[in-house]
């Protein structure tokens, strides 16, 4: 099912900084040297072409961009509504690294903003990277799933997760060009385009036309690579593909719910290896299960294009043994099961699709047909539900999704050990406002479960066993329990136990649009109702601003440090594989 | 599409609205027949001889590639069913339907800009106007299985299922 209509993206606001003088890129943004861009300058006024004056570095810019700008003598708002005049120069490519100082002049308008364009070294430091993306992961998150993977005595962790072994650290700053929050799409947009970009938008700046398709693009490290090198691109994710995460590697949008064409940037860029959930996008309109509004078969196109098709674990284990070099894994038709869910509870959509491939299956099978390339891969893996189970508050399910996507940073180290020219990056693409505060004992006295709550030394050490020695405790709901909370959220029953029968939904709609606590959690025994701190406009918790901590281990990482944010990443990245490197293939 | 071309008219009038009402006539003489009493009793009663669809009933096969309508459903297709679940908060103003799904739930329990519905949601279009139910109260709906893809005109709505000239009440 889908909207067509924009109505429902409330928050998706389709236009840039209004009544002002604006030039995409924007001021400060940082360009791989030869690397193709659009070039926009909105103007506030309805103007004549002549009237307005574009200077680079003092040159007139048509010298230094090799082509005039299209000028449209007025662009056209919601409902028709004049918005001013613009230029537009697609696929602008600058070779020389170096300042350029861009100069907009025009009737009563001035407009003076600076870009960086760099190159990188001529040789590649790392042959192959492996960027691990914790979708909202925090440093509660961590902690968390240390102290139930691994267990803790006498205040000494009992073990270390894989991520706590990485060589370099940075703290990363996560927010968007039109807000100190963020979300999941301009966060990963500026690691892998190097460009920041507005809350909602993949692979372009955010302009004022209503149109999601047509705004300013940037290239992504995909089309870097494609541009630059043989070498191979894989993307794994336990979410929709089309989600932002994934689709950030490949896609060019104002919005992210613009699923349907994100499986076409998909196909466009097509990567060797493609494996998720989200099979729904992929269907023509006719076949139910279907969330196509057209006939299109991608199924079909991507076969047609040389892949092996995988539709579960036993599917993947096959198709990764073959030589075709190409693999598109379709897990689910939307996003697929937490760990806890397929692995222990078997609640969730488990029942719908019981062989979903885990994250370590996926990553596993990706690096096993990447690997086959002599020139290299870069391989990005997104621990999808961390995020997804932070939203509704089921730390439980949280926590369980960060020991998977620990193990499978485990499993890339195993790689990187083999082959030491792998640069390994983990990081978070956000941050939640939870943390762990202490323990719930169900062995202290009484029913009413606030006073259960364990805080200082009260708190003493969780239960949890992991005897099977899975890195996950063999039970959630066990007597003492990390005690988890979010600083922000709707109205809601806190019930202070793990969601048993499947993950939580804490708020829910009403006729006035508002979110009101789920009345499904009310009869849980020692439930009490919180009452939100949020607007009744938000259905679950939301991101935080703090920033996320960035770990790296591999050839390049000496250049992760201090504080850097999103779109700095990058640069390391390309430095890493040398992608501004001349002459181009 | 081509049953309703345009979108001119209104659900409610269309040839195959009027064919079911001939084959319904019971039901609105005893709708009439009973204006007096509450509307709730009236229904209770009227679900008692429909036949029931549960959620877990509606596909035959869920699969990666796509889903398959169970036997019941094609069975029941074009005939009257009742169908137990909870009501999503109208899409907008204008909608003509609602949906209905098996558990109570927001739009979109993730994301801030998506606006993603489960594969199990059944849409309801209602033969009059009715009240929204409270958020989280079991409804239990009647109305005309109608199968296939199908887009709303108003609202480019996608759906699958269809429940036609239904009307609900509370459980």
């Amino acid at each position: 099912m889908r909207i067509i209509l924009a109505a429902l993206a409330a928050t998706t606001i389709l236009t840039g900084a209004a009544q002002a003088t604006t030039v995409y890129p924007l001021d400060r943004a940082t360009i791989l040297a030869g690397s193709p861009f659009d070039f926009k300058v909105e103007l506030k006024g309805v103007l004549k072409a002549e009237d307005v004056k574009v200077t680079v570095n003092g040159e007139d810019y048509k010298a230094v961009f090799g082509a005039p700008a299209e000028f449209v003598a007025d662009e056209k708002g919601k409902d028709d509504k004049g918005l001013g005049s613009a230029m537009i120069l697609r696929g602008l490519k600058l070779a020389k690294a170096g300042a350029y100082k861009i100069d907009v002049t025009a009737a009563g308008e001035t407009k003076s903003i600076t870009w960086t364009v760099f190159g990188t070294p001529e040789t590649a430091k790392a042959k192959n990277i492996i960027f691990l993306l914790g979708d909202g992961l925090s440093v509660a998150h961590r902690t968390g799933a240390r102290i139930m993977s691994k267990g803790m005595t006498e205040g000494k962790a009992n073990g270390r997760l894989n991520m706590d072994d990485l060589d370099r650290m940075a703290f990363i700053g996560t927010s968007a060009t039109d807000a100190i929050a963020t979300d999941s799409a301009n966060t990963m947009s500026a690691y892998m385009t190097g460009h920041k970009t507005a809350v909602n938008a993949l692979g372009v700046y955010a302009d004022r036309t209503p149109a999601s398709l047509d705004d300013p693009k940037v290239e992504t490290i995909a089309e870097a690579l494609r541009r630059t090198s043989k070498k191979s691109i894989g993307i794994v994710s336990l979410a929709e593909l089309e989600d932002a995460t994934p689709a950030a590697v490949v896609a060019h949008t104002r919005k992210r719910a613009d699923k349907p064409e994100i499986v076409g940037m998909f196909y466009d860029v097509k990567p060797e290896v493609v494996l998720g959930g989200g099979s729904a996008y992929f269907l023509g309109k006719d076949v139910p299960g279907s969330k196509r509004k057209d006939d299109k078969d991608y199924i079909k196109l991507f076969k047609d294009a040389g892949y092996a098709l995988a539709t579960d674990k036993a599917e993947l284990e096959a198709a990764s043994g073959n030589n075709t070099g190409k693999l598109l894994g379709l897990f689910h038709t939307g996003n697929m099961d937490t760990i806890l869910d397929r692995k222990f509870l078997k609640k969730g959509t488990v029942g719908k699709f019981p062989n979903q491939p885990g994250l370590m299956d996926m990553t596993k099978a990706a690096l096993e047909q990447l690997s086959k390339n002599p020139d290299g891969f870069f391989l990005m893996v997104e621990g999808a539900s961390i995020d997804k189970m932070s939203h509704p508050m089921d730390w439980d399910r949280a926590l369980y999704e960060t020991i998977e996507f620990d193990q499978t940073i485990g499993l890339a180290r195993e790689f990187a050990a083999k082959n030491p020219d792998t640069l390994i990056v983990v990081t978070g693409d956000h941050a939640h406002g939870a943390s762990i505060i202490g323990t719930i004992d169900d062995e202290k006295p009484g029913t009413d479960m606030r006073e259960k709550v364990g805080v200082y030394a009260d708190a003493g050490f969780p239960n949890y066993e992991d005897k099977d020695g899975d890195g996950f405790p063999d039970k959630v709901d066990v007597t003492r329990r990390l005690a988890m909370f979010s600083n922000n959220f709707p109205d809601y029953y806190e019930t202070f136990r793990p969601k048993m029968d499947g993950p939580f939904e804490p708020a829910i709609q009403n006729e006035k649009k508002e979110y009101i606590a789920n009345p499904a959690y009310k009869d849980v025994p020692g439930a009490v109702l919180r009452t939100g701190n949020l607007p009744r406009s938000s259905d679950t918790a939301v991101h935080a601003v703090d920033d996320v901590v960035l770990q790296a281990t591999g050839p390049g990482l000496e250049e992760f440090k201090g504080y850097m944010e999103e779109s700095d990443v990058y640069r390391v990245l390309v430095d890493a594989f040398a992608l501004g490197a001349k002459p181009a293939k | 599409m081509i049953d309703n071309p345009g979108g001119l008219l209104p659900p409610g009038l269309r040839l195959g609205n009027v064919m079911s009402a001939v084959f319904r006539p019971s039901r609105r003489q005893l709708m009439a027949g009973l204006a007096t009493l509450p509307l709730s009793a009236v229904l209770r009663r009227a679900f008692a001889a429909d036949d029931g669809l549960t959620f877990d009933e509606l596909y035959g096969k869920v699969g990666v590639l796509g889903l398959e309508f169970s036997e019941k459903v094609k069975t029941l297709t074009g005939h009257d069913v009742a169908m137990r679940g909870f009501m999503a908060p109208p899409l907008m103003a204008e909608a003509a339907f609602f949906v209905l799904t098996e558990i109570p739930m927001s739009i979109c329990p993730f994301c801030s800009s998506d606006s993603d519905w489960p594969d199990n949601i059944v849409v309801v279009y209602l033969n009059e106007k009715q009240t929204f139910a409270q958020a989280g109260a079991l409804i239990e709906v009647r109305g005309r299985l109608e199968m296939g893809s199908w887009t709303d005109p108003d609202t480019g709505f996608l759906s699958l299922l269809r429940l036609r000239d239904a009307d609900y009440a509370t459980v």
